[in-house]
């Protein structure tokens, strides 16, 4: 793997999984495997995490959970698939309840199979998806450097659609602030 | 002098949380610190396998029936089939009992320490949670060597089991449970005296044997206030040759279910050694022929307590109902009764208590 | 040796009508409620409530055979952890359980799918049965009963929030 530059951070979420590839994803964090050597921590809050590893396959109710824990992770980002029925959906493919895999709401870079998927194969994942961080976070940084402002569509075209232009939020807030200092000084 | 008056909040538990490994949602009804009401929102996991019956043959629906849950995965395999068995008059091997009842025993001690982890995670005691599971290794190292799984056996089929354990796989149990129970002796030690521990569990999340009777309670759970029931004394599989007594405390506080399920762990352990003495030879599995055609009722005690199995078959290869009714589904009102007059920050370990299995519950 | 148990597991057929009879008879015997599940067989609804004693390991299932139309009573005026297996009931096989405490007036699960249980063919009987007990004016009690339980229950809600 080379030298490791920065330690992401792990969120974990069970979407209709069975519960056998989440445990197994938190035997990874525990002493006889540990994942921590490689400067992967589990958190539980999205906004600080980096890595999202999802287990089981998406129905009704988790799809708008999935999709919103997604988007409340700030780029650049990963998601890793755990588990048969995160890739493809699994023994419970035909179910009237399960819509497929993990990659129906949200884009996946790492496919984990396995039912349950074995921590070795979690930790492969893990790695895997620890060096795309890099190399996702190194194109962000060079553009940055290059462009000297921060590049929104880096791995996710939809979001100047979603989001507005930072230029013209600080712009906004600048007007804001001016508006009322004048206001202030008229008055007095 | 006027009482301040006190406004109602309604805070929302999940379905993500730290403390939690499942979605689920509650809706905690707060007046100040103290949780008034609470309105449980399951339905995450609910993937609505009972009616895969009808898209797989009753052969290959017992690894549906596995994937249930992966934690009480044994469990609803070989309730499943034992249902079958009984829909169709198949009478099982001997050996093929007793080898169930080991299995059935180490999925209990993993079970079991698996939620000694997690208990300790909600109080904050990571150390002693990486302890637990590092311990809870060595059982699944058992596991791996005699069925090739860690969490999904994948050995039960209809008329007996798929693999053996050999004299030789049974020399390495019996040794590595002599190390898991001494190193085990340590951390019951731990939970049973350290301050820490007591302050968070003791008193906390009462309930009486009158309530636990009204709630439909079953499992560690009821065991804990006092109620000396355990499924397993109908003698299923191979307990009936086996000796045991259930293991009953009376506080039915948080501190008394922590003592039955590691002391249930003990008792395993000691199951297993009895199992291994006693187990004769003999075949693995009888060949089934035909459909099944009638209904049967199964109860086994899993590790969460009394979970039923329903089978009813219609004389084709594809069954008309299963049903399966798990431990969790029985103990969420008795988890609600104790939430009502706690304080906000004990929710987690009185959602953690009752050993959650949310996968089971909405299967 | 531990103690052997020698259970009787008996499945005893009772009428509609007689349910909650039978119900407040297992109460009063100490009897706790086990599991409560309802099955689709050849054109009918079968409903099981199995009930168990905690001393003798004895179970004792009730099974009730009914249209698809017809109402059921609540059981939980004796056993209040009842709500869930009736709620499940009838959001998955579209049983008609009245006054069920709390109702979660079919989002126990929250699934897309209608009573998915139930196939198809068995969706249009259901209705058509409907609509010959409404045309013939049956069972209005129940209606207005079921109408007041429901204003209660939101009333109470707004009131919390």
């Amino acid at each position: 793997m080379g030298k490791v530059k920065r330690s992401p951070w792990l969120l974990h979420y069970d979407a209709s999984s069975c519960n056998g590839c989440d445990i197994e994803v938190l035997a990874c964090m525990t002493p006889v495997y540990d994942v921590e050597r490689f400067g992967v921590v589990n958190t539980a809050d999205p906004m600080q995490a980096d890595i999202l590893l999802v287990t089981g396959g998406v129905n009704s109710q988790s799809a708008e959970v999935v999709k919103q824990l997604y988007d409340q992770m700030a780029r650049p980002k990963v998601v890793v698939a755990v588990g048969i029925c995160a890739c493809t959906g699994g023994v419970f493919k035909d179910c009237y309840n399960i819509n497929g895999g993990v990659d129906t709401v949200i884009p996946v870079d790492v496919y984990v199979p396995g039912c349950a998927a074995r921590p070795e194969s979690i930790i492969d994942g893990v790695v895997k998806a620890v060096q795309i961080f890099q190399e996702r976070s190194d194109a962000h940084d060079k553009y940055v450097k290059e462009h000297g402002e921060s590049e929104r569509n880096l791995n996710d075209p939809d979001a100047a659609a979603r989001e507005g232009n930072p230029a013209d939020f600080f712009d906004a807030i600048t007007k804001t602030s001016e508006g009322s200092r004048n206001k202030e000084a008229e008055k007095k | 002098m006027e009482e301040r008056e006190k406004k109602r909040s309604v805070v929302p538990f999940g379905p993500q949380h730290p403390v939690l490994p499942e979605p689920i949602h509650l809706d905690l009804v707060l007046e100040d610190e103290k949780v008034v009401d609470v309105i449980p929102s399951i339905g995450f996991i609910h993937r609505g396998l009972e009616d895969l019956v009808k898209k797989r043959d009753f052969n290959e629906y017992v690894y549906v029936a596995e994937r249930t849950c992966g934690i009480c995965s044994f469990g609803h395999g070989l309730g499943y089939v034992e249902a079958v068995e009984k829909c169709m008059n198949v009478e099982v091997p001997i050996r093929a009992k007793y080898l169930r009842t080991i299995w059935s025993e180490m999925s209990r001690i993993h079970s079991h320490l698996l939620w000694a982890g997690l208990m300790a995670d909600a109080f904050g005691f990571e150390n002693l949670f990486y302890q637990c599971w590092r311990l809870r290794e060595k059982n699944l190292d058992l596991v791996e060597m005699t069925t090739g799984g860690r969490l999904i056996y994948s050995v039960n089929k209809v008329g007996g089991v798929l693999k053996d354990i050999t004299p030789d796989m049974q020399k390495v149990i019996l040794n590595n449970l002599s190390e898991l129970e001494a190193e085990l002796r340590d951390v019951y030690k731990t939970f049973m005296t350290d301050y820490s521990v007591q302050e968070r569990t003791r008193g906390v999340g009462v309930l009486t044997k009158e309530q636990v009777h009204d709630l439909g309670c079953c499992g560690p759970y009821a065991r804990a206030s006092g109620v000396a029931r355990d499924i397993r004394q109908l003698g299923y599989e191979a307990y009936g040759e086996l000796d045991f007594e259930p293991v009953v405390s009376n506080d039915g506080d948080n501190y008394a279910r922590c003592d039955v399920r590691l002391r249930e762990v003990f008792q395993s352990i000691d199951l297993i050694r009895q199992a291994i003495a006693k187990i004769p030879n003999g075949e693995l599995s009888v060949p089934v022929k035909g459909n099944p055609d009638g209904e049967a009722f199964i109860r086994i005690e899993q590790p969460r307590g009394e979970a039923i199995y329903y089978v009813e078959g219609n004389g084709t290869k594809f069954l008309n109902r299963f049903r399966l009714r798990t431990p969790t589904f029985a103990n969420i009102p008795g988890m609600c009764e104790t939430m009502k007059g706690c304080s906000y920050a004990d929710i987690p370990l009185l959602v953690v208590t009752i050993d959650p299995c949310i996968s089971c519950t909405e299967r | 040796m531990s103690a052997k148990f020698t259970p009787k597991e008996t499945i005893r057929v009772i009428e509609k009508d007689g349910l909650l009879r039978e119900v407040m008879a297992m109460k009063s015997r100490g009897m706790r409620l086990s599991q409560a599940c309802a099955s689709y067989k050849d054109g009918k609804y079968e409903l099981s409530y199995s009930f168990s004693d905690d001393e003798t390991l004895d179970y004792e299932t009730l099974r009730v055979v009914c249209d698809l139309a017809d109402r059921i009573p609540s059981i939980h005026d004796f056993y209040s952890c009842a709500s869930f297996y009736e709620n499940e009931m009838r959001e998955l096989f579209g049983v008609k359980i009245e006054l069920i405490e709390p109702d979660y007036h079919n989002k126990l699960y929250r699934i897309k799918a209608e009573t998915p249980f139930l196939p198809e063919d068995a969706k249009a009987e259901q209705k058509k049965q409907e609509q010959e007990i409404s045309l013939s004016g049956a069972d209005s009690d129940l209606d207005l009963a079921q109408a007041a339980a429901d204003e209660k229950l939101a009333s109470g809600k707004k009131e919390e929030k």
